[in-house]
């Protein structure tokens, strides 16, 4: 065969792939506009749901999503670049340090059912939180820690190392060259690692289901020691507990939960690109 | 009789290691004030070892160890505190290490991180150090651009001026003009000579005919060992060392 033949075969077969990548998505995204675009209206995105949740709007399920991301990203974005830095910046290479690597990597693979029944144990139980967002928040937190930290020290390893010899060079501490010369430069990294621990927050279902989520409340939330209805676990219950709901609202919700996801997503893009922008080397 | 230079940096026996591989072997060197001392030798010969000791660059490796003495003025740098140390001593590395911020900032960085507030003191530092690596007249309208849009010779120029802004008392340069063209290795060379009239400089180089035009005098290492110190004119033209002399011409290396 032929030098070029077997390129254009090559070529074929990996442009196949990427075709084959991206379907799913377009067919998902699709199903869900075309049945789903109808039911969003002003009124579906801010009044109660009625009628035992066959009629009325989502508003306290995406209220109640907001808080939940909101009190995990204030969670675990601290934490998790605080345990980044110490990992990336000042641990030294020994065995322990290699355990919580290793640690934090499994974390990332446990299922988030095993999360929530953490949660229920840690936070709803033993320190008494109760069922509240408090406990839903911390929980997805501690499920977003591994994905945060993971993507922050990607990012600080990324900036060059010469960063740092110039700026100890220069007499400048350990942590003055963490700082001034090396976080800085790692930001645009860590903001997208956290958007993205985010936009996996708000499609979680499993450990916000003994944690935090009711099945339906009349009022909102007043403080995060209250329980609250969260979208993913709201769409679970009109697609499967409830007799006689359209598909309308079914997939008008998905439609908003995968619409909320999605932008966070191009947040991310959008920051990622504007700071790279402005801190190039 | 010739009266004695003064002794800028007095090295007794020193010896490195990194882990098991000894970098440097009771090496004991003195550097004048106000001298270029130029040092060179082949890949290995623990030339940059020795120029990252003497402001403590080396113990950022794990595996470090280190024996003997190095005495800047009348101290023992190990007793000094790290921060004062790395002031005293600069470095300008072999590549330009500009950091990604305007090329204001990047003079201004050390000093601003040093407690300076007063914004007139630190635009005329910027200016004196950016006068004193010959670079000024070059970017005097543009301080607020990002530096990484400068040449690899200004952006070298302007590392020199970042160590400047410290008001150091002994510069390092390390192989500083390895990645240059003709033309801005030559620039530096012309700041290198026009520095010496006010601080000690110890030029590392891999290029030994840039050790024969700006160095007073010269060391040539190998393997870790000082083989011969001297007046550069004579290392270059009548060496004690046979090794000084093949090295020279190019035998090995």
């Amino acid at each position: 065969m032929k030098t070029t033949t077997k390129q254009k075969i090559a070529f074929s077969v990996l442009f196949l792939c990427t075709i084959i990548v991206v379907l799913p998505v377009v067919f998902v995204l699709g199903v869900i506009i075309r049945n789903g675009w109808k039911a969003i209206s002003w009124q579906f995105l801010t009044t109660m749901p009625v009628n035992g949740m066959r009629a009325g709007g989502i508003y306290p399920a995406i209220i109640g999503t907001l808080y939940l991301v909101s009190l995990s990203v204030i969670f675990s974005l601290p934490i998790g670049v605080a345990a980044a830095v110490y990992l990336n910046e000042y641990a030294k290479d020994n065995l322990l340090t290699r355990l919580i690597r290793l640690a934090i990597v499994n974390l990332a693979g446990v299922s988030s059912v095993v999360y929530g029944l953490f949660g229920l144990a840690l936070f709803v139980n033993f320190m008494k939180f109760g069922v509240s967002i408090l406990s839903g928040g911390l929980t997805l937190g501690i499920m977003n820690l591994p994905v945060i930290i993971t993507a922050s020290r990607e990012a600080l390893a990324s900036v060059p190392y010469s960063f740092r010899e110039v700026s100890l060079s220069l007499g400048l501490s350990r942590w003055q060259t963490i700082r001034h010369s090396v976080l800085p430069f790692a930001i645009p990294g860590i903001l997208t690692g956290a958007i993205l621990s985010l936009a996996r927050a708000v499609g979680e279902t499993a450990p916000i289901l003994f944690t935090v989520a009711a099945f339906y409340l009349p009022n909102l939330p007043k403080s995060i020691f209250d329980q609250a209805m969260a979208l993913p676990y709201h769409l679970y219950i009109i697609s499967t507990q409830i007799p006689g709901i359209s598909s309308e609202i079914r997939y008008g919700t998905a439609f908003v939960l995968v619409g909320m996801a999605f932008t966070m997503n191009i947040f991310a893009v959008i920051i990622r690109s504007r700071l790279r922008n402005k801190k190039k080397w | 009789m010739v009266a004695m230079p003064d002794i800028k940096i007095k090295t007794k026996k020193l010896n490195i290691w990194f882990g098991k591989t000894q970098a440097l072997r009771d090496l004991s060197l003195d550097v004048y004030a106000n001298e270029i001392l130029g040092i060179i030798g082949p890949a290995n010969s623990g030339k940059t070892s020795y120029l990252r000791q003497l402001n403590r660059l080396n113990e950022l490796e794990a595996d470090f160890r280190v024996s003997g003495e190095v005495i800047l003025g009348s101290e023992n740098i190990q007793k000094l505190k790290l921060e004062i140390l790395r002031k005293t001593v600069g470095m300008i590395f072999a590549l330009p290490q500009v950091l990604p911020v305007s090329i204001y900032d990047n003079v201004s960085y050390g000093l601003r991180m040093h407690g300076m507030r007063n914004k007139n003191i630190i635009d005329g530092i910027v200016e004196e150090s950016l006068s004193a690596s010959f670079l000024w007249s070059e970017v005097k309208d543009r301080l607020k651009e990002p530096a990484v849009k400068l040449s690899g010779g200004q952006q070298q120029r302007l590392c020199i001026s970042r160590t400047l802004a410290l008001k150091p008392e002994v510069i390092l340069f390390d192989e500083p003009c390895s990645g240059l063209d003709p033309v801005s290795t030559a620039k530096v060379e012309e700041s290198m000579l026009k520095l010496k009239e006010n601080y000690t400089i110890i030029l590392v180089t891999n290029n030994t005919k840039q050790a024969a035009r700006v160095s007073d005098r010269t060391a040539f290492f190998l393997m870790g060992e000082l083989i011969e110190i001297d007046k550069t004119q004579r290392i270059f033209t009548a060496p004690n060392d046979k090794r000084t002399e093949e090295y020279i011409l190019g035998k090995f290396g």
